[in-house]
């Protein structure tokens, strides 16, 4: 007997050990059911993260706007409208008033990543007898790329840029067949054009992106689109993506702008995150569950095996207090072990996961996330599950009338 | 003796037991017991099948509680205690023996008689491991000592048992049938066993037993018919 323990202890870890088989099917049936929930959440952290990654390093997370143009109905008295149909007003390409201010003030705002002052708009490429729609964004590279990190996206040159640079998605260099300082023409549709040299090719993981996006700088579009000294747009990078919407709210309220964030315009991409993680909850609270009922079965035959020897225990002067916690302990153990090995089998999961799921290029198909903790928490939890499943059997067992065991 | 009588271990006065009360099937099983058991006393108690024993037995071990009547041990009186302080009563100053061993199979042979001492005060110490290994070699188990209880004899075990029952020093020994799951000769040297501890110790023993040899061979045999008294009592 262990003299640091208390006799508590004592009698569980013998009752559990004297039931090895027993025990051991219990703890090994936790530990599935931790491995499946760690490996199942580090799946989904790491699906998730990837996704969220591509996606929120390719576009802003907030946007500013101007506001909209709205057609005011024609009165010809005051309360009194002349025109019943007022038709909705074609919004065309401005700049927001006092962009400047407006910059300043969400820079200063917490948990405010990076601003990046944008002048975007519709434009031609051509190159020979070829031509592409693109849009055209007008950028501050400094700024700018630290909300899309393009440096990451970067397949050939680079992202610096000067006046006379454009940079170019991979689908739109294919289809022109452009190359490193090659030439390429754009035109607005304001009639205006100017000749750029290709300085950088990117690949922001989408095609139609790819077609569609080229960057130049700030000053080279604004007269292109008709923007001088103006900006069509603040595109802004939050430390919490989940802030975006508040965030977004508040530059509005403090503005008066168009604010957008990436949850509101990406709202579908948002709802099927958020069912894909509530699914993932319900399985791992199921497996949870499961695993509990396991732990307070296996105790419940326990108690009904042992009644006897508790009924002997009774009468020997033991408390139904010490009783009820023999039984608690037993849960917690059981809970406790089970989940260590689980959460080393989740691990190794992980493990085989990122040494199999590769991509033909051998690179990891998306990078799973393992917190450590979720092992921590997973434990925690698991142990507690265990604690909590033994209460029914332990009052169960600490009810028992003495005098009923003995004779059975 | 008559010293130790004025100094009652047990005293029982009026104890009645029922069983389904305020139903229509009612049945009360003890009825009106008066009992004194002193200091040293060993003591049988006989009586057919049904006719209490066992109740009677449950109740002076504070397993149970009369429905009516007191029941005091060493002079205290059981009746307003609840049942954390009859519980620990329970530990202090009885001892149980029974038919079956009950010995914890998840323990040794030793740590089986160190149980009482170790619910009691909570850790194990060598001072409770080495009173445990002196009654058990008080019983002759000395070499049995670290052996599990499950693979011991029935003899032995029963010995273990009645080593358990004394590691608290209870004043009373409650012994409901200790021999009768065994052959002759074990039952014999359990018997013996107990005998020689009450002389060596002073400590109290009722029996209960339907074997009318072993109850000759007690100091006073108290027998229960129906549940009543109807001989050993105290003069």
């Amino acid at each position: 007997m262990n003299r640091l323990l208390p006799f508590e202890w004592i009698a569980a870890v013998r009752f559990l050990h004297e039931g090895r088989v027993q025990s051991a099917l219990i703890v090994s049936g936790v530990a599935i059911g931790v491995s499946v929930i760690v490996f199942m959440s580090a799946l989904l952290s790491g699906v998730q993260g990837n996704v969220i990654r591509r996606t929120l390093t390719a576009q802003a997370h907030v946007v500013v706007l101007p506001r909209e143009e709205l057609a005011r109905p024609l009165r010809d008295e005051p309360g009194r409208t002349a025109i019943a149909t007022v038709q909705r007003q074609a919004q065309r390409l401005r700049s927001i008033d006092q962009w400047q201010t407006v910059v300043e003030q969400t820079r200063a705002m917490p948990g405010v990543l990076a601003v990046s002052p944008v002048a975007a708009g519709p434009a031609y490429a051509i190159r020979g007898n070829a031509n592409k729609q693109v849009t055209l964004y007008g950028v501050d590279p400094a700024h700018h790329f630290r909300i899309v990190l393009l440096d990451d996206k970067i397949v050939a040159g680079g992202t610096a840029l000067t006046g006379g640079d454009i940079l170019v998605g991979t689908e739109l260099a294919t289809d022109l067949g452009l190359a490193l300082g090659d030439k390429l023409r754009i035109a607005t549709t304001g009639g205006l054009a100017a000749t750029l040299r290709v300085v950088g090719i990117f690949d922001l993981g989408n095609k139609g992106a790819n077609q569609r996006t080229t960057y130049v700088a700030l000053r080279t579009a604004q007269p292109l689109l008709g923007l001088t000294g103006g900006v069509s747009n603040i595109d802004i990078a939050l430390a919490d993506i989940y802030a975006a919407e508040t965030v977004a709210r508040s530059i509005a309220a403090r503005t008066g702008l168009e604010v957008d964030s990436w949850i509101k315009t990406n709202a579908q991409f948002f709802t099927a995150m958020n069912a894909q993680t509530l699914s993932s909850m319900i399985i791992r609270l199921s497996v949870a569950l499961s695993v509990a009922f396991g732990i307070a079965s296996v105790l419940v035959v326990s108690v009904v095996q042992r009644s006897k020897e508790i009924g002997i225990l009774r009468a020997m002067g033991t408390s139904r207090g010490q009783i009820l916690r023999v039984f608690l302990i037993q849960g917690g153990i059981v809970g406790l072990s089970g989940s260590v090995l689980g959460a080393a089998m989740g691990a190794g999961f992980v493990g085989l996961w990122r040494a199999t799921a590769l991509n033909p290029d051998g690179t990891p198909l998306f990078p799973l996330s393992v917190d450590p903790w979720l092992f921590l928490a997973a434990t925690v939890i698991a142990t507690l599950s265990g604690v909590v499943a033994a209460i029914t059997p332990a009052l169960r067992a600490a009810r028992l009338d003495p005098v009923v065991a003995i004779r059975g | 003796m008559a010293d130790a009588i004025a100094v009652p271990v047990l005293a029982l006065k009026g104890v009645r037991k029922s069983y389904g009360i305020g139903t229509p099937v009612e049945t009360e099983v003890l009825h009106g017991i008066d009992l004194r058991l002193g200091r040293g006393e060993f003591c049988a108690l006989i009586g057919p099948s049904g006719s209490g024993k066992s109740t009677l037995l449950n109740i002076i071990g504070l397993l149970d509680r009369p429905t009516s009547g007191t029941l005091e041990i060493e002079g205290t009186t059981t009746g307003d205690l609840d049942d954390a302080a009859l519980t620990r009563l329970r530990g202090r100053s009885i001892g149980f023996v029974f038919q079956y061993h009950y010995l914890i199979t998840a323990f040794s042979a030793v740590e089986n008689v160190m149980m009482p001492l170790l619910v009691e005060r909570g850790r194990p110490d060598d001072v409770m491991r080495g009173k445990a290994e002196a009654l058990l070699a008080r019983v002759g188990l000395e070499r049995w000592k670290d052996s599990r209880a499950s693979h011991l004899s029935g003899g032995q075990q029963q010995r273990v048992a009645v080593a358990r029952a004394l590691a608290a020093d209870p004043v009373l020994v409650l012994a409901d049938e200790p021999t009768g799951n065994l052959d002759t000769k074990s039952a014999e040297g359990v018997f013996e066993l107990m005998r020689d501890v009450n002389r060596e110790r002073g400590t109290t023993f009722l029996l209960v037993t339907h074997n009318m040899a072993l109850a000759r061979s007690c100091d006073r045999t108290i027998e229960l018919v129906d549940g009543r008294v109807v001989a050993g009592q105290p003069a």
